[in-house]
């Protein structure tokens, strides 16, 4: 039996949101992933995203592909629809979930072996046509469900529990998202949730192809010396751009900062994303010095996370399209079937 | 030299010509001339994958008895293509004609002394009414156009009304075109002895009926059906279709106030990204479809799988071309019969429509949707290419204005406030067909994970035995179930009993019911039941028990309707005698007759085996 669902059972003063639920709300089934994978502290981060932003969890749909990272949609939001699909193939599934019903929140849930390797297109395709979702790698360099092979983000030199070295070159997934027109790129480590949180709140707001790439070390097959993905190797080498605090826009500014310097992009929906600037020479609404950054930082050794890019007034794929404000999955009969006259008109053009 | 054919209104045309040389239109032309003489025609392309310079053919079979199929023969051949000079002059019918551009000399040995040869010199023609390159190429095809009208007997005023419609909107190209018409005309007129044998006489035989391709057919079908989200990616002979779809769709599809659209069409990056949209988008309460053929089918087998374990609806229009890899992509076959309808790993089976012409392309257009919801699962509807890229003279499209979508079983917030537990794969209706929520619907109720992996009825992942056994039973059971609403088999009986019956489906009707005809006047008897869906009709067991043999007339190599039949039916093979035509080209009313008489005439025939190692 591998579907564990957790008690119901709270503490009755939990902190409430703005619309009256609990953290708890936003908790899925039991996780059955090793102890200390890092796929948890996302699905940990996802849930207090969720909740901070007071997302109605039924109005969250939550799909996936295959692999360890993409069991996790099970372990968040019990309240949602979720979509276990096809290996590689989540964003097809989503774009076309998106496309029945833009009204809904779109979380994609991926794996390095997931979108680097055998859905490399069509996470790159999903990307390009601005589907809005937020798409998550939870990235751990390795195949975890088949023990172990190197995937297509393992750096190269990277070394396997076993000892075989890698001499292929590593994928950036989030260097080709600025690349491939992304609206919102954003890097994080699964063990640094002060960092990661705000990111998924700012990218679950954010009104275009938001893509994180999460580094998330795999206990038991990728966290040995040698792995440039275990713990040690990604606090060693963590070089954060920026440190963000999300503000809906309901809310008073009551943060109080230390000084440096400050930077805000109002997003489309009016959420505020304040970025304490920790490398001065980062500018995240350039597409072009962001991807010159993450080159740069990456021939020094380091590890660039953060919020990447971000362009404050994205369009999305049902603007491109044109196609009408309500969801196409409400539409009835009458909006739908042009009716007798109509094909009378037809039949008659085709005498 | 034989007697020179002599037909009214019964003949057959064949255009060759060179791809890309405006041929078409003027083809079209003809055709569409005719049918508004009154006299029924069926027209074929037979076109190479290529875009420019390879040869292309239009046939254009002419019948007021109203025979749909391709007959087999050429009567008379307009030869415009030098490539392919020597084959076309050799496929013409004894005592046929044969016209060609005679402006350059050609020796005598490239004709034939059993055929009436017809010399017009276009080329001559033209060059000297134009001087624009592209004018004398485009013009030279109306100049034939009008030479035949004279050698044919053609109404000229049928023509010009042709040429009218045919420039509607684009007004200012219809004097240019009827002078180019006229000259042509009044140069066979002058210059040989017109009409010729086969004539054209004014009928009453085209009715209401419309002429229009099975591709924009089905897509129109589509839009009918309520479908709002198209994902496909281009593939011979399935791209009309989806083309055809935004073409419709801009017309009647939009908010009439906003100019919005009420529809959503992406082309995908790939046929597994084009299912898979289509499959969010459906599992998302869409009703959503991709239009493709052969290749895209097993790029998509790992998706339909999925679909039909998770129970999506998704519509698949397959434009079937003969395979197997890439096969020959502009020409027609039913051989995807088994790849759909058993696609993905796994125990599969899916549901499978078969129009016979556009207007059943129409009506199973529509109708895939409702049974695609209503059964929650994969519906193909099985075109060729044959059906799908030749305009055919069919019934009007018919839509009862009282027609509603079935949505099938889905619970909204209110059912499930209203429900006492709700379980995604429970049976609670005994016909195997479970209940569904879209995503969103309720804050507490209803929500549910899907999966391509095993679960129990309530949707909670399991890898026992028992509860996979079940749900996989429960999956045939909704399977039995699909026989009853899918479009029942055809069944027409011989003038007189018979023991022997035949089986068709498809773009093989017309030909087939020609054959029966012609058979009947061998005095050969057949019942004869057309298949119009997958899973069986009872009623199709019944038909193949009730006679001796049963020939099964397909357009594939390995008899895969037949396959079906003794598969799913246990029918023993013995007993199902195949009939196959799969050169790619579309199958003719004497080659059945020929391959059924050959085998029925005998009455010490010995039953037909299939030779199996």
């Amino acid at each position: 039996m591998s579907y564990l669902p957790k008690p119901k059972l709270h503490h009755p003063k939990l902190p409430t949101n703005a619309i009256g639920l609990t953290r708890r709300d936003y908790e899925g089934a039991i996780s059955t992933l090793c102890a200390g994978c890092g796929h948890d502290s996302i699905s940990a981060a996802i849930i207090q995203a969720c909740f901070n932003l007071s997302i109605p969890p039924h109005r969250v749909a939550k799909l996936s592909g295959i692999g360890c990272s993409s069991k996790t949609p099970t372990y968040f939001l019990g309240a949602a629809h979720g979509f276990n699909s096809v290996h590689g193939r989540m964003p097809s599934v989503l774009t076309g979930a998106y496309l029945a019903n833009r009204d809904l929140i779109y979380l994609g849930v991926s794996g390095d072996g997931d979108s680097a390797s055998i859905g490399f297109g069509q996470f790159a395709h999903s990307i390009r046509r601005g589907v809005n979702m937020t798409y998550i790698v939870e990235n751990n360099g390795v195949y975890g469900l088949t023990k172990g092979q190197f995937s297509a983000t393992s750096d190269l030199g990277s070394v396997a529990k076993k000892g075989a070295v890698n001499t292929d070159q590593p994928i950036d997934l989030a260097a080709i998202a600025v690349q491939l027109g992304a609206t919102f790129v954003a890097r994080s480590f699964s063990g640094d949730k002060e960092q990661l949180v705000p990111l998924i709140e700012a990218a679950l707001l954010h009104e275009g192809a938001a893509f994180l790439d999460v580094i998330s070390p795999c206990v038991a097959f990728n966290n040995h010396p040698g792995s440039t993905k275990s713990y040690d190797y990604v606090r060693e080498h963590n070089e954060a751009l920026n440190r963000l605090d999300v503000m809906v826009p309901r809310e008073t500014i009551t943060a109080s900062y230390r000084p440096g310097e400050v930077t805000e992009v109002t997003q489309h929906d009016g959420s505020v994303l304040r970025l304490r600037k920790l490398r001065t020479e980062h500018d995240p609404t350039n597409r072009a010095s962001a991807m010159h950054h993450i080159l740069e930082r990456r021939a020094a050794g380091e590890i660039v996370t953060g919020l990447i890019y971000v362009e404050p007034e994205p369009t999305a794929l049902h603007a491109h399209l044109g196609t009408v404000p309500q969801p196409l999955n409400a539409l009835g009969d009458a909006e739908l079937c042009p009716g007798v006259d109509a094909l009378e008109k037809i039949n008659a053009a085709l005498r | 030299m034989p007697q020179p054919i002599t037909a009214t209104n019964d003949f057959v045309v064949k255009f060759a010509n060179v791809n890309g040389s405006g041929s078409a239109s003027a083809n079209g032309l003809f055709a569409k001339s005719i049918l508004r003489m009154g006299v029924p025609i069926a027209s074929r392309n037979i076109f190479p994958s290529n875009i420019q310079g390879l040869p292309t053919w239009f046939e254009v079979r002419v019948c007021e008895a109203g025979h749909m199929g391709r007959r087999g023969g050429v009567d008379m051949m307009v030869a415009m293509n030098p490539q392919t000079w020597d084959r076309d002059v050799a496929e013409i019918e004894p005592g046929g004609y044969l016209f060609y551009d005679s402006t350059r000399p050609m020796p005598k040995s490239k004709f034939r002394d059993d055929i009436t040869v017809i010399g017009c010199p276009l080329t001559e023609i033209t060059n000297n009414a134009y001087s624009d390159p592209r004018q004398r190429q485009l013009f030279k095809n109306i100049v034939y156009l009008g030479a035949l009208s004279a050698l044919l007997d053609m109404e000229v005023e049928a023509v010009k009304a042709a040429i009218a419609a045919q420039f509607k909107g684009k007004e200012k190209l219809v004097p240019a075109n009827y002078a180019a018409l006229e000259m042509g005309r009044d140069w066979a007129i002058q210059h040989l002895s017109c009409p010729i044998g086969l004539r054209l006489r004014r009928a009453d035989a085209v009715g209401d009926r419309i002429f229009t391709d099975g591709n924009a057919a089905a897509a129109l079908g589509a839009v009918y059906g309520g479908a709002t989200v198209c994902a496909w990616y281009p593939i011979t002979p399935s791209t009309s279709l989806a083309e055809a779809f935004e073409r419709y769709c801009g017309r009647l599809r939009k908010d009439p106030e906003t100019g919005a659209k009420r529809y959503a069409i992406v082309q995908a990056e790939d046929e597994l990204a084009s299912i898979g949209m289509v499959v969010g988008a459906a599992w998302n309460g869409a009703r959503a479809f991709t239009a493709t053929s052969g290749p895209g089918i097993s790029l998509m087998q790992e998706f339909l799988g999925l679909a039909y374990f998770a129970e999506i609806p998704a519509v698949v229009f397959d434009v079937q071309r003969a395979g197997p890899s890439t096969g020959m992509p502009t020409r027609t076959q039913q051989s995807d019969l088994l790849s759909a309808a058993y696609a993905s790993h796994g125990d599969t089976k899916h549901v499978m429509l078969l129009p016979e012409d556009p207007t059943e392309c129409f009506e199973f257009g529509a109708t895939a949707f409702d049974l695609a919801d209503r059964l929650q699962t994969p519906v193909f509807v099985m075109l060729d290419l044959d059906i799908g890229m030749n305009d055919w003279l069919c019934e009007p499209f018919k839509w009862d204005p009282n027609r509603r979508m079935d949505r099938g079983k889905v619970l909204d917030a209110a059912a499930l406030d209203a429900a006492k537990t709700f379980g995604r794969y429970l049976d609670v209706d005994g016909d195997g067909i479970p209940y569904r929520t879209w995503p969103g619907t309720h804050p507490e109720k209803g929500a549910f994970f899907t999966r391509g992996t095993s679960r129990d009825r309530y949707a909670r992942y399991t890898e026992d035995g028992g509860p996979y056994v079940d749900n996989m039973q429960r999956l045939l059971k909704k399977f039995h179930t699909a026989r009853l609403l899918v479009p029942h088999p055809i069944a027409t009986p011989a003038k007189e009993k018979a023991r022997d019956g035949v089986i068709f489906y498809g773009s093989t009707s017309a030909a087939m019911r020609e054959a029966l005809v012609a058979l009947q006047a061998q005095g050969i008897h057949l019942d004869a039941m057309r298949i119009r869906a997958f899973p069986f009709h009872d009623d199709v067991a019944e038909f193949i028990a009730g006679h001796e043999r049963v020939f099964v007339v397909e357009q594939n190599r390995d008899a895969q309707l037949r396959t079906l039949l003794v598969t799913e039916l246990g029918i023993d093979p013995a007993r199902l005698v195949p009939v196959l035509h799969y050169d790619g080209t579309p199958i003719t009313a004497r080659f059945i007759q020929s391959a059924i008489a050959e085998r029925a005439s005998a009455a010490n025939v010995l039953p037909f085996r299939k030779a199996t190692p």
